[in-house]
């Protein structure tokens, strides 16, 4: 029963890692319909500079850094590439995303090869007693921090007028550019968001129990896609469910890999694939997704 | 949504007849361009026929490489050029195709198993396999559209190279299998010792050419068949305005499906293909990288295009083996071991910056700069 606490907290942990990934995917795609496939190299990008800044400035310092470094490629990959190609033109910006994942893939890659850099983070290593269960610092930091993050993005999303701004511009682009509102403004900011959650997400990934920064997180930021499908693509609310649901099956797969031998070693690790396809048999347009209608 | 593709290519101006009132000039330059067309084409059909004879294996190897490729290109640029459908799943069907023939071709070898079946049967088997695999995937990528689809085919490749770990009875798990070569009445397309023909020893390498050759150039015909005919034609309008070619009594759902399977069945050509040129089948070759590769051939080549898939493969196999064999003559790339970039790297980035320039500049791809290129001489003239 423990254990199976246990493993809840640290599949909501993961899950709502996740969903600050997917939520950045889904801002990203709300506000300019470009689905992001550089996203996962966004996050990789960001904990790589916390992790090779940090033996020299310290984690804080380090952690800005990495936070601007990934904001500013969101914004230079507005600037320079997504908004320089024919609006509506939806899969060639996705494509041109994909180049960018590929060469930005390729010089990670090669600089940090086979290494694991420590992320050097004040919560690292630490473990806390809560009641029976004993659980890593970064899970409780994670439970508290991540839900009051989001928790601050809706109310920017609500109360302010930028956020005003933003979700007019979500729910009806040319509407909200005629009563005034600068899109390209709306866009930048979301592709700049996009950066500084999967960065976030990334330090909370790579923190303990996590050895570090490695190549290998790329493929734990992919987990967002399913998780972005799973929640419907356009909803903010169906990113976090996609990104809980996905973190808590993976976790609780993972964890009881001795009775589920029958699917194969590491079957937490595609877990979330086979409950998206499943997902996606059921309702093709995700859980809180949209339904697709056309107007003749 | 309904514009929402990449502007297919132009027709061009080469395409459209000469002006009544032209000046004399024009017809007969028109026909020499006839004549130098046709010239091209015989040569490029002489060309490969003739080549083993005059490279050594090295390039023959790229080309075999680069054959496989294109096979599998021209399956991916059916489903994404013409139909729209974006996958990043094409690296789980060529995975199906290359370890399908394994295992039908291949005889029980300690712990991995194999049904020892003729190699042209094991070939077709896996194939069609592949195509069945697709069809199992339609009732999710038939319902998907477009970019929808390349998220949800991600989920593929995880879960095959998943598979591919974990079923070592047909798979032979981490460390792969091993291939059966291929066999034709008889004749097998293996190093045999002295065998020559015309003096040129004649082993695997030169006999998988003529037999690459022939699957590509039926395979190319074939896609341009279906490209140019009805099929072709619905896929297209689907592309554009599925509402449209719903109303022109195209059934969407059946039409993303028949794409998406025969898509398939070419990436299980590509993978018969793979198998017979490495003689060996390892898992982690079938990565999402693959897909990617496949996806960046058709994209450089210039979408829905045949000419463009066969160009892009070249381009996209060849590039790394060539850098990392002159690393040592070109400027900033290395061989692998020392300080700098390594080729294999080098050629990814330049891949990558290729397909953004390509997007930002003429998503029509090489394709469409050749045309624009010749439009303007022509009109230069």
């Amino acid at each position: 029963m423990t254990r199976l606490l246990e493993l809840l907290v640290n599949g909501v942990s993961l899950g709502l890692l996740y969903a600050l990934i997917t939520l950045g995917f889904v801002i990203v795609f709300k506000a300019t319909r470009t689905v992001n496939f550089a996203h996962a190299s966004f996050l990789l990008l960001g904990v790589y500079v916390v992790a090779s800044t940090q033996p020299r400035i310290g984690f804080a310092a380090a952690a800005l850094l990495g936070l601007a470094v990934a904001g500013a490629l969101g914004l230079a990959t507005e600037r320079l590439l997504t908004s320089r190609i024919e609006m509506h033109n939806h899969h060639a910006m996705a494509i041109a995303t994909i180049g960018l994942n590929v060469v930005l893939t390729a010089e990670l890659t090669r600089r940090l090869e086979e290494r694991v850099l420590p992320l050097g983070a004040p919560w690292d290593g630490h473990v806390v007693d809560i009641g029976p269960l004993t659980l890593p610092l970064t899970v409780v930091i994670t439970v508290v921090a991540v839900p009051l993050l989001i928790g601050g993005l809706t109310a920017l999303l609500t109360l302010t007028g930028w956020g005003l701004a933003m979700r007019a511009s979500i729910a009806d682009a040319e509407g909200a550019a005629l009563v005034g509102i600068r899109l390209r403004r709306v866009s930048a900011t979301a592709w700049v968001m996009a950066g500084l959650l999967a960065t976030t997400a990334g330090i909370g990934l790579a923190s303990f129990p996590s050895p570090g920064v490695s190549v290998s997180l790329e493929a734990v930021a992919i987990t967002a896609f399913p998780a972005a499908i799973i929640g419907g693509f356009d909803s903010l609310g169906g990113a976090i469910a996609g990104g809980l649901i996905v973190g808590v099956v993976q976790v609780m797969v993972s964890g009881h890999q001795d009775s589920l031998d029958f699917l194969g070693l590491g079957v937490g690790d595609v877990v979330a694939y086979l409950v998206m396809i499943i997902v996606l048999l059921w309702r093709p347009s995700g859980l809180f997704g949209s339904k697709e209608f056309s107007r003749v | 949504m309904s514009d929402d593709t990449i502007a297919p290519p132009r027709s061009t101006a080469a395409e459209a007849p000469p002006p009544s009132g032209a000046p004399a000039t024009a017809p007969s330059s028109a026909r020499s361009r006839r004549v130098l067309g046709a010239a091209a084409m015989v040569a490029a059909l002489a060309v490969p026929l003739v080549l083993p004879f005059y490279v050594d294996a090295f390039w023959l190897r790229i080309g075999l490489f680069a054959m496989a490729a294109a096979v599998g290109a021209l399956g991916l640029t059916i489903l994404f050029g013409a139909a729209g459908q974006l996958s990043l799943g094409h690296a789980f069907f060529v995975a199906v195709g290359t370890y399908g023939y394994g295992f039908l071709a291949g005889d029980d070898h300690g712990q991995v198993k194999g049904l020892g079946l003729p190699p042209l049967l094991a070939a077709v088997l896996a194939i069609l396999f592949a195509g069945l695999c697709g069809l199992l995937f339609s009732p999710v990528a038939s319902r998907l559209r477009g970019i929808y689809l390349g998220i949800a085919s991600l989920g593929l490749v995880f879960l095959g190279h998943h598979l591919l770990l974990n079923l070592p009875a047909v798979t032979g798990g981490y460390d792969g299998r091993s291939v059966e070569p291929f066999a034709l009445g008889g004749f097998t397309f293996s190093d045999v010792s002295d065998r020559l023909v015309l003096g040129i020893p004649f082993g695997a390498v030169e006999s998988l050419w003529y037999l690459f050759l022939a699957v590509t150039v039926v395979a190319t015909l074939v896609a341009r068949n279906v490209l140019r005919g009805r099929p072709g034609r619905a896929f297209r309008l689907m592309r554009d305005s599925e509402v449209g070619a719903a109303a022109m009594g195209v059934r969407v759902q059946r039409a993303k499906a028949g794409a998406f399977v025969l898509s398939s069945m070419y990436a299980g050509t590509a993978g018969v293909l793979t198998a017979l040129a490495f003689q060996r089948a390892v898992p982690d070759y079938f990565d999402l990288q693959l897909s990617i590769d496949f996806l960046a051939m058709i994209i450089l080549g210039g979408l829905g295009s045949t000419s463009g898939a066969l160009v892009g493969a070249t381009f996209v196999i060849a590039l790394p083996i060539v850098l990392s064999r002159y690393a040592d003559v070109l400027p900033l790339v290395v061989a692998p071991g020392q300080e700098g970039i390594q080729a294999s790297f080098a050629a990814t980035f330049v891949y990558g910056v290729l397909v953004v320039i390509v997007m930002l500049t003429q998503p029509g791809g090489l394709r469409a700069m050749v045309h624009s290129l010749r439009d303007r001489r022509s009109t230069a003239h």
